[in-house]
């Protein structure tokens, strides 16, 4: 693994690139722990975690579908809740607790979500599904795996384009068997 | 994006003190619509003031039976609440059928009133006419592609609606927003927080730019426990509605003695159903009664090219939802 010194300091220059207004923002501290490590970064404002957890830390799980809220490719769970990680500040989370698809197994054990996805196909091409895994493992938390529909009531906010969903709901059922 | 300078702040006086007098600066909630207008370019803020740390997010009663709800309550946990669910199941449905579950885990109540409205043509600023975006270039919708659009209230400056579903139930039970700025603090009712588009569509509700939302109130209203929230949209979820209506019903034995009613989708703001609401006070909850209240609401309703099907739409969902209320228990 790679330590969070080194990672802090790989360039931000792919984030920044993308703004469309000469001058920058001044540079912000934030402290982040993420799937239990601490990192200290100095970010530029205008960063999403999203970009900052693909971009400057190099935890390319979470993927970008939009970037505007509207797909869940991005869901990752902060102090335990899930939420897109594009329409979030990086610097609105110091102190936060961030778990990414990175951080869910258990060494070489798979988190009982994955391994359901697995064991039921809950994916073709697999771009949407660390969103869709990450959104599950809160899901069963909220205890809102209950029925089939409210698995797809609650699971909505994760679009699949490869249309898996008769597969992400089994791997759902089969995890809730595991998990609670 | 543009550049912009940020900072985190602690107390609600902080907060407003930092932002007095600096137009151009925003209060930074969720960040679930901001962040997503500052990167389409519609929103340039030059300051942002992160206020999420802000101790705000109390769900509680008040001494008259009201609930007060922080501003800083997540759209998930108001919708989850004991009070809100048993008191007020319009709100928590209303919340419910909103956005997604991480969306909602983020959204703030105060964030979720000031969210800007879904017209294509504000939202992106490769239309070159919007008038909410920029005063006087024109509106694009009218005579575009209107089908998410007004049919009650509007002017012939700005079609667009207000997306909120939140609001329409907060319409419905005569929410007070209660508001701090540099010269302290005022309620805001309801009906006077959002506005219609007029001449001045760039102008969303009569909060001061340098006014933080501290709670919304709701008062005591009995019947709130028999209510509901219908909403109408393209898909079965993760949609904004088309047309939306909250209801709750006092009845006795099957006559209407008073009525909440509000709807979504058709106007700059959410449309409390006066109309409706008057028409079948005294009268017995049918069917009857309810369609000639919403003929009578909808009267006055104008259609463009792609938005008439709301007309009849609305009408339909005004007597489905208050079908709903009075059918339970
Ligand atoms: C894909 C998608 C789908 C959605 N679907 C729906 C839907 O179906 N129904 C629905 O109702 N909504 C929907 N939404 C909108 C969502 O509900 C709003 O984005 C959210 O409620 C905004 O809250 P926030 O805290 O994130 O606000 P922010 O984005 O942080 O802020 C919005 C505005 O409010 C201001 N602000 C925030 N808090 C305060 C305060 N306390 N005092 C003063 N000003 C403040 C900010 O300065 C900003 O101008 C959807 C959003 C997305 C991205
Ligand atoms: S990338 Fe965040 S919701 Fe699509
Ligand atoms: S597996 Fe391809 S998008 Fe879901």
């Amino acid at each position: 693994m790679i330590g969070p010194n080194l990672l802090s300091a790989v360039s931000v220059e792919g984030v920044e690139r993308k703004s469309t207004a000469g001058p920058t923002s001044d540079l912000v501290n934030v402290n982040l722990k993420i799937n239990g490590t601490a990192y200290s970064l100095d970010v530029d404002p205008r960063v999403t975690l999203l970009d900052a957890l693909r971009e400057r830390l190099h935890l390319t799980g979470s993927k970008k579908g939009c970037d505007h809220g509207q797909c869940g490719a991005c869901t990752v769970l902060i102090n335990g809740r899930r939420i897109n990680s594009c329409l979030t500040l990086a610097v609105m989370h110091e102190g936060d607790e961030i778990t990414t698809i990175e951080g869910l197994a258990n060494g070489d054990e798979l988190h009982p979500v994955q391994a359901a996805f697995i064991e039921h196909d809950g994916f073709q091409c697999g771009y949407c599904t660390p969103g869709q895994i990450c959104s599950a493992v809160a899901l069963l938390k909220e205890n809102h795996a209950n029925s089939d529909d409210e698995i797809r009531e609650w699971m909505s906010g994760n679009i699949c384009r490869c249309g898996a969903y008769p597969n992400i709901l089994a791997a759902i059922k089969e995890a809730k068997t595991k998990t609670t | 994006m543009n550049p912009f300078s940020y900072s985190r702040v602690a107390d609600p006086g902080e907060a407003v003190h930092t932002l007095a007098g600096k137009p151009q600066g925003k209060f930074l909630g969720g960040g679930t619509n901001l962040i997503d207008l500052m990167k389409m370019g519609v929103e340039t803020p030059n300051e942002l003031v992160d206020i999420n740390r802000l101790p705000l997010t109390q769900i509680e009663e008040l001494p008259d039976k009201g609930v007060r709800i922080g501003a800083l309550a997540r759209n998930s946990d108001v919708a989850e609440h004991e009070l809100i669910k048993t008191r007020y199941p319009v709100l928590s449905l209303a919340l419910l059928s909103g956005a997604s579950p991480q969306l909602r885990n983020m959204a703030t109540v105060g964030g979720n009133l000031l969210q800007r409205t879904r017209c294509y043509y504000f939202y992106d600023p490769a239309f070159p006419a919007c008038n909410k975006r920029k005063p006087g270039s024109g509106c694009g919708a009218l005579d575009g592609y209107n089908r998410i659009h007004a049919i009650l209230g509007q002017s012939d400056q700005c079609i667009a609606t207000h997306p909120s579903d939140m609001c329409v139930a907060l319409a419905a039970l005569d929410a007070v927003v209660r508001v701090r700025g540099p010269k302290g603090e005022r309620e805001i009712s309801f009906g006077n927080f959002h506005r219609l588009p007029g001449n001045t569509p760039e102008r969303d509700t009569n909060l001061a730019p340098d006014e933080l939302i501290v709670s919304v109130d709701l008062p005591a209203i009995s019947f709130a426990a028999r209510s509901h929230y219908l909403k109408v949209r393209d898909r079965a979820s993760y949609a904004f509605a088309l047309v939306s209506v909250a209801a709750a019903l006092d009845l006795d034995s099957n006559k209407v003695k008073a009525a909440r009613v509000a709807l979504g989708g058709v106007a700059h703001k959410p449309w409390r159903a006066h109309k409706v609401e008057t028409e079948i006070n005294g009268k017995s909850a049918d069917e009857n009664t309810f369609r000639a209240a919403a003929e009578a609401e909808l009267a006055a309703a104008k259609g463009y090219k792609y938005n008439s099907f709301k007309i009849e739409l609305a009408k339909r969902a005004i007597v489905c939802a208050l079908s709903t209320v009075a059918a339970m228990a």
